[in-house]
């Protein structure tokens, strides 16, 4: 209640926005949170077929977390560039993310069909169930965010930067780095917990 | 001293943009590096891992999401301390369970269960 109040008071409608986004995203996290539980519960459940030790190249991982993990940091050299209000610059850098983030897609939709085309897909085992679910709803999540980014571009070209675009564009921040953060949860505890 | 919007976020700049992510390559890197060199063994490269991967969301928190202990932030943190509870139970909860009734069901042998089948 006080700090309702307090933004009411003092805010514009754009800092609510970011709040109740924000609870949208711990939100997100918990279903994660239960997918990855999910993971854990299944990652030995291997039905006599192969486990991450045979299916994962950690390079190629290392490759796609590098990738994602830079278009975090682009994105928030666009935002710096808003804040100085340069929108040739914000559209600049938001490109440069766009095509980081579909890199990362673009791998990670790779790593996919080779799985299925090798007979180890999502019905093979509990394991690859699980796996299939926990990176496939981070890869999903992505593709929202690069859709999501796309809209912002025409926007801005069209529109120009206002308080409108500018509070949408600080929610697609939050959002964009916290997929990165998933990330991190994803490639430590499936891929390189899975090799070990 | 960070600049700071009329919402009370901070914008970060170049330099801290820069840092977290120089740090978060880092950790990456030596993560990766210990699971692929494997010269430690596994115990100990299973802490070192998680260690990286804790510290690394910290990194990332702070450097780019902003996240600081203003009181402007104090609600985005109740939010995210509610979410790490949520989790912890979750992940934790889940683990516990199921690993009781596999350890409680280890007598039961697959060459047993085929033959009631």
């Amino acid at each position: 209640m006080s700090a309702q109040h307090h933004a009411g008071a003092h805010e514009s409608g754009g800092a609510n926005k970011l709040f109740g986004f924000w609870i949208y995203l711990m939100s997100d996290c918990i279903l994660f949170a239960a997918i990855f539980a999910t993971y854990a519960v299944l990652s030995h459940n291997y039905a006599g077929g192969p486990g991450g030790k045979e299916l994962f190249h950690l390079p190629y991982v290392l490759g796609e977390t590098l990738l994602l993990l830079t278009s975090s940091l682009t994105y928030g050299f666009a935002m710096l560039a808003l804040h100085r209000g340069n929108q040739q610059q914000v559209l600049a850098w938001l490109a440069v993310t766009f095509l980081l983030g579909l890199g990362f897609f673009g791998m990670e939709i790779n790593e996919f069909g080779q799985l299925i085309a090798e007979g180890n897909g999502p019905a093979r085992s509990g394991f690859l169930s699980a796996f299939f679910t926990l990176v496939g709803t981070h890869g999903a999540h992505i593709v929202v965010g690069l859709l999501w980014m796309a809209v912002m571009m025409v926007q801005l070209a069209l529109g120009g930067l206002t308080t409108v675009t500018r509070t949408r564009l600080l929610c697609l921040s939050l959002f964009w780095h916290f997929l990165d953060v998933i990330w991190i949860g994803v490639f430590t505890i499936v891929f390189l917990m899975g090799v070990m | 001293m960070q600049a700071s919007d009329q919402a009370g976020a901070s914008h970060g700049s170049y330099r801290s943009y820069l840092i977290g992510f120089g740090i978060s390559v880092a950790l990456t890197l030596i993560s990766f590096g210990l699971v692929m060199n494997g010269a430690l063994p596994t115990a100990s490269i299973l802490v070192c891992i998680s260690v990286a991967a804790l510290v690394q969301i910290f990194v990332q928190l702070s450097f780019f999401l902003h996240l600081n202990a203003s009181s402007e932030q104090r609600w985005n943190l109740l939010a995210l301390a509610l979410t790490v509870l949520v989790t912890l139970l979750l992940v934790g909860g889940s683990l516990w369970i199921m690993h009781n009734l596999e350890v409680r069901m280890d007598h039961v042998q697959p060459a047993d269960a085929m033959q009631h089948n």
